[in-house]
């Protein structure tokens, strides 16, 4: 009888031959990591969000006379009100996590390097709809922190040359964030989640057409690569198991760690909050922005610290197959990276007196010189490297690709 | 011209049915890109939010040396009843970062009505008696609003406003 519907199906729709050729004979390597485990859960934290959300958007009224209360009654009065909210907060954490972890795991591995560039590009354009996706969130509550965190970044395009005015205000809807600006940032926050499906998907397409990268940074001979189903269908949920031991270890018992005490008082466009700081998720960029002494370069020092991933592809030079495991000196800019990013962080959530001035400038100059540094030494490297001697099977391959390289002329 | 002159299938002149199609292209394309502004504009402030663009303030309840902050526009404005000392000092000085004499920023040297954003990015800085400190990043700010130091660019902007009576000022008009 199923046969019989799937063999209808198959007739009219690739049903079959779609499954077959993307999961149960996708050839996967069968050397993964756990550290690939992190795609998977982004794309179960993004169909989390945006099922809480669309349950959330059936309780709120994008109004500024009504949205903070409309939480409060979310919170108090709706069935399982306070779940779905703080799945919805809490997933905002998480969803930056395991995409932190996806990206961290694509540098140390050199994954981003030919042939998957197109999938580290459309990776950025992915995190940056999600980073404009939980800022306009972050105002739907319209408690203190909302409103000024949207009121500082919105100020920000006012660095704009010439027009800087007129966009801040066009941004808005109005002379500062106000009502019309709530509307329409609850508008674009149901819009974005389908950008980011879009690009999910297109994601998907580019990794099944050049395949998963793998620890050893070299394509795996056809025999060392196992179906994704059962495998790591498997090792994907096993991941996840222990990732929803942790997210709901956040938020059954700490469901407030993410958000700030602050936003627990309504808007009040007369009166600043003390201490202004973005979510945990955008200290480092925020800590960049305020490194630099002027307005407009702050904003493109921002800007740029986002936009400059993309160009990494190129300024890693070396041919050596695989990432960090097998080169020591981008092993060694990898670890001064993350590091910096930490420190950046730290000094993104401090009041910027006294010694947090100089450390912040001196962290954001380290962002960007290994940025700077890279394409030297990565050449430098594999010189050194290649004089050390290489292992044959490497040998091997980097004759093979000089030779395509040069038939290819 | 008739279509009957050749095998009928070939293009007579092919570079005039190349200008045709870029003709075409042209066209459709500034067509689309007009279709847009009216998306563009409705993001702009509506009729109503702009007719709230004035705001009426009576001065004679504010003693000197007060403070009092009022909305204009959604934005909060300090209006700052000066002391004849205050006055003299302000007077005497011409700011810092981006010095501008006392008497352009004032109508009358009593009143100073500046807008309450820090130029850095924005907040409400808080008064003292030397001026004030935005909360954000550390702007100091001198009793005629000029910036001192801290990172904000420019001095506290002043919005177009006028003397109605002695005692009563509107703000959005100049
Ligand atoms: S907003 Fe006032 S110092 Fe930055």
């Amino acid at each position: 009888m199923s046969n019989r519907v799937i063999a209808w199906i198959d007739q009219r729709f690739p049903l079959s031959s779609f499954i077959k050729h993307e999961l149960t004979e996708y050839p996967t390597p069968r050397n993964l990591s756990y550290w690939w485990n992190f795609g998977f859960l982004a794309g179960f934290v993004l169909v989390l969000q945006v099922v809480s959300g669309l349950f959330l958007a059936m309780h709120y009224k994008p109004d500024t006379a009504l949205a903070f209360d409309s939480v409060q009654h979310i919170m108090r009065n709706v069935n399982y009100g306070w779940l779905l909210r703080y799945m919805h907060s809490t997933g905002a954490s998480a969803f930056f996590v395991v995409i932190y972890l996806h990206m961290a795991r694509t540098l140390y591995y050199g994954s981003y390097r030919a042939p998957r560039e197109l999938m580290w590009w459309s990776g950025q354009i992915i995190l940056l709809t999600i980073m404009a996706t939980a800022f306009m969130g972050y105002l739907l509550p319209w408690g203190q922190m909302s409103y000024w965190g949207a009121q500082v970044i919105t100020a920000l395009f006012g660095a704009t040359p010439f027009v800087g005015d007129q966009i801040v205000i066009w941004l808005r809807g109005g002379f500062a964030v106000g009502d019309p600006t709530l509307t329409r940032f609850f508008a674009l926050h149901y819009l974005l989640p389908f950008v980011i499906f879009a690009m999910v998907f297109i994601h998907l397409i580019a990794l099944h057409s050049v395949k998963s990268s793998n620890p050893s940074g070299i394509n795996l001979r056809a025999k060392d690569n196992i179906p994704f189903h059962p495998y790591f269908t498997i090792k994907d949920f096993f991941g996840l198991g222990i990732f929803l031991i942790v997210f709901c270890a956040f938020l059954f018992f700490k469901p407030d760690f993410f958000i700030g005490t602050e936003n627990n008082i309504p808007a009040n466009p007369l009166h600043t909050p003390t201490h202004i700081e973005p979510e945990w998720y955008f200290l480092p960029f925020y800590a960049i922005l305020r490194a630099v002494p002027d307005a407009l370069g702050g904003a493109v020092a921002m800007a740029l610290s986002i936009l400059i991933y993309g160009a990494l592809p190129y300024l890693d030079r070396s041919k050596i197959p695989g990432g960090a495991r097998y080169r020591p000196i981008y092993r060694l800019l990898f670890y001064i990276f993350v590091l910096d990013i930490m420190v950046l962080a730290y000094v993104g959530g401090q009041p910027p007196v006294g010694p947090v001035v100089s450390i912040n400038r001196i962290a954001t100059f380290i962002y960007f010189g290994v940025f700077l540094v890279l394409p030297f030494a990565s050449i430098w490297e594999e010189r050194w490297l290649r004089a050390r001697g290489l292992p044959p099977a490497v040998q091997e391959i980097l004759a093979n690709e000089a030779s395509q390289h040069g038939a290819r002329q | 011209m008739t279509a009957s002159s050749d095998d009928g299938n070939a293009p007579q002149d092919p570079a005039r049915r190349d200008f045709l199609g870029t003709v075409t292209a042209a066209v459709a394309t500034a067509g689309a890109v007009a279709a847009c502004w009216p998306f563009i504009s409705s993001m702009n402030p509506s009729t109503d939010v702009l007719a709230e663009a004035n705001t009426e303030v009576d001065l004679s309840g504010i003693a000197a040396g007060q403070m009092q902050t009022v909305a204009w526009q959604g934005k909060p404005i300090f209006i700052l009843h000066r002391t004849p000392d205050e006055i003299t000092a302000m007077a005497a000085s011409n700011g810092g970062k981006d010095p501008q004499p006392d008497g352009q920023r004032v109508k009358n040297p009593q009143w100073l009505v500046v807008i309450a954003l820090c130029t850095h990015m924005g907040c409400i800085p808080n008064k003292n008696s030397e001026g004030w400190l935005c909360p954000c990043h550390g702007s100091v700010y001198d009793n005629s609003g000029r910036i001192l130091s801290g990172p904000a660019p420019r001095n506290l902007d002043i919005p177009p406003y006028t003397f109605a009576t002695a005692d009563k000022i509107v703000i959005g008009k100049s």
